[in-house]
């Protein structure tokens, strides 16, 4: 809603996360949106909302509170399973018409992509796509949001002042979930779907499970990623073995994907995937904006490359300077021995 | 079937700037190209028309500039091309954006599918797309790598999901937002490139296309850029390792070791 006086601003209170769920399970990137959630009520003195739409989930949403929410509301129904964007738009912005939330966090995954723009026409409301950081303006309460514009060239700041809510979407991997405390309790509230969230809506015929499409680095603890320097889909080979004997997955840069050496799904970065890993070894990846945005808040980066001086040695904790060709065995032999 | 494929003009380099006042991107004196993914909307929409007939129209908002993807899009097959510019859509977010698309597309009238690109290089969002649907209350599918089936007013879509992909279906009129998985688009005959470059293409303002000027604009746009700054310096300085491959390799591990990562 457009506001029009201070009246109006102190109507709006309370940060909501919009929980995220993949066939009916809820994803940790929900934990993390709580997490961030948490930080900006605490300087609002407000309190911390999930809202839940799914089908068969309400027996997963006590784990929430562990995390740091105070509320839940729970939308369980058969109807909910998949994702229908014009029913869960409906069905949210109904809620945020009835309770008036301050703040609202989605996920930015393919769903949340395509739930929160509907929501926010909806709504009337202001929406900043894929923060990376997210705080509350002292002065005036505003929600001041941070992300990476121009393939990750520019850091832009946003506010919607006038709206209420302001909402945000943050990708994966990007904040951090609290360490969850078992002993925390919350109040659950359930809502329905009404008759009139239904009327304009897709039909799901079929879902479909596949390793090819999509290949969730986020859960490896070790990504050996390879780019343009592993010369040809031989030198992803070697990247697989590599990755085979220290638990890890593969990831690329675009040039590698681009070059047709191995498929998107691996594809870390700005238009790729965020990730967050312990270990990330980058393999002849020079390490343009675009491809760091995308890792640069891995625990420990080790990069591989002939050249000392690009921007990936630069940011690497640690370096090695050579032929990947030459290394990568030598290293696989060292492990070995171990 | 009548089809509207919605495009946008972004710089083609790195190198753009932002305009300290409105904190928006200054696009003149920038190299511009077609939003890399608007080709393949491009391509799906032309597609669609070879197969079931129709007409396929072009839509852009931006600078008067932007005249130039529309002619390409022209070139690659559509039918006609419509520009929106006027100082009044200047400075529009994602929200606005939408809006004056949405109005334009009720302008033209009786279409079936609206295509737009998975996100633009620039903005990259990907909020333009479902912001249409939700103002003209149409029916979207975001993320569709392959148009599986159109028939009797509807069409079956396959959507990326993270875990994999699903099928659905939906009645016209209805959104869809396309990935590059979804088509290799065509390369323009010489014939079609004159043709669009002789092509008259309309420039509608927000009267044309009787939008509220309250809603289109910076004042009309929710969010607002108030601070752009190059993005966080890097860390540290990288522990170099250098030497024989072996060497190298032994010092990487004992590393490794000492830190307790391996
Ligand atoms: C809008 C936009 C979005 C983008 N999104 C992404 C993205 O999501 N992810 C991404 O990765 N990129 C992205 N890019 C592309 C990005 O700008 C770079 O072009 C790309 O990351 C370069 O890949 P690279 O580092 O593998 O290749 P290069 O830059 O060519 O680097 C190859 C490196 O390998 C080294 N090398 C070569 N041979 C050897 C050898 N035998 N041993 C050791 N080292 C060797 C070279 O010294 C060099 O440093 C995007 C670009 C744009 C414009
Ligand atoms: C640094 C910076 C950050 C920004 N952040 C935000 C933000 O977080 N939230 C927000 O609401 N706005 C934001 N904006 C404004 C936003 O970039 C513009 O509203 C822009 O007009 C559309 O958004 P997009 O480029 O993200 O397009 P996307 O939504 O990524 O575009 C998706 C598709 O929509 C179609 N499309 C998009 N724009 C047009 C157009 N002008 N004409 C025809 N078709 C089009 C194309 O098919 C395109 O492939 C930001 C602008 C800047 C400069």
């Amino acid at each position: 809603m457009i506001l029009t006086s201070v009246t109006d601003r102190s109507k709006y209170s309370n940060v909501w996360v919009v929980a995220e769920f993949l066939s009916d399970k809820i994803q940790p990137v929900t934990y993390e949106l709580v997490g961030a959630a948490r930080k900006l009520a605490d300087k609002r003195s407000s309190k911390v909302w999930v809202v839940a739409m799914g089908s068969g989930i309400s027996q997963q949403v006590g784990s929430l509170f562990a995390y740091g929410a105070d509320k839940v509301i729970v939308v369980d129904d058969s109807r909910l399973s998949g994702f229908i964007d014009e029913l869960e738009a409906d069905v949210l912005a109904r809620l945020i018409g009835k309770y008036n939330p301050e703040i609202v966090l989605y996920a930015a995954t393919a769903r949340g992509r395509a739930l929160a723009p509907r929501v926010a026409v909806i709504t009337n409301c202001g929406l900043t796509a894929d923060c990376t950081g997210l705080d509350i303006d002292p002065e005036n309460g505003d929600l001041l949001q941070t992300r990476p514009a121009f393939g990750g060239n520019i850091m832009a700041t946003i506010r919607s002042s006038n709206h209420r809510p302001q909402m945000a979407t943050v990708r994966p991997r990007v904040m951090r979930a609290l360490e969850p405390d078992p002993d925390r309790t919350g109040e659950v509230i359930h809502e329905t779907v009404e008759m009139s969230d239904m009327l304009k809506i897709k039909r799901i015929i079929d879902v479909f499970h596949s390793d090819e499409t999509t290949v969730n680095l986020g859960d490896a603890e070790i990504i050996i990623s390879g780019g343009r320097g592993m010369k040809g889909p031989e030198g992803f080979e070697l990247l697989r073995k590599f990755a085979a004997k220290v638990g890890g997955a593969v990831g690329a840069s675009r040039a590698a994907v681009d070059a047709g050496w191995i498929p998107y799904s691996h594809q870390v970065g700005q238009t790729g995937q965020t990730v967050q890993t312990k270990v990330y070894i980058a393999c002849g990846i020079s390490g343009q904006i675009q491809h760091l945005v995308g890792m640069q808040s891995c625990d420990f980066i080790i990069a591989i490359d002939k050249n000392p001086d690009t921007p990936m040695m630069q940011l690497a904790d640690i370096a090695i300077v050579g032929d990947v060709f030459e290394i990568i065995p030598e290293i696989m032999n060292e492990l070995s021995k171990m | 079937m009548k089809i509207v494929v919605c495009i946008k003009q972004v710089p083609a380099t790195n190198e753009a700037k932002i305009d300290p006042e409105t904190k928006r991107i200054i696009r003149e004196g920038l190299n511009s190209i077609l939003n890399p993914f608007d080709t393949y909307a491009i391509e799906e929409g032309v597609r669609i028309r070879e197969k079931f007939g129709g007409e396929v129209i072009a839509i852009s908002m931006g600078p008067e500039k932007a005249i130039e993807v529309l002619r390409e899009a022209l070139s690659l097959g559509v039918d006609k091309a419509i520009l929106l510019s006027d100082k009044e859509f200047a400075g529009s977010d994602t929200w606005a954006t939408s809006y004056a698309l949405a109005k334009a597309i009720e302008k033209i009238g009786d279409v079936d599918l609206v295509i737009c690109g998975k996100q633009a290089i620039d903005g990259d969002t990907a909020q333009v797309g479902p912001g249409i649907a939700a103002h003209l209350g149409w029916v979207q599918a975001t993320y569709v790598m392959k148009v599986e089936d159109i028939q009797d007013g509807s069409i079956k879509v396959r959507r990326m999901r993270e875990d994999g992909y699903d099928i659905c279906e939906m009645n016209f009129p209805a959104v869809i937002t396309v990935l590059k998985d979804i088509n290799t688009p065509r390369i323009p005959s010489l014939k079609r490139r004159l043709a669009a470059r002789q092509a008259q293409i309309p420039v509608w303002k927000p009267a044309d296309i009787g939008a509220d000027t309250d809603k289109i604009g910076l004042d009309g746009s929710p969010t607002r850029v108030v601070k752009t700054a190059p993005p966080p310096a890097k860390k540290n300085v990288a522990k170099r390792i250098e030497g024989t491959p072996k060497e190298c390799a032994e010092a990487l591990v004992r590393e490794l070791r000492m830190r307790s990562i391996i």
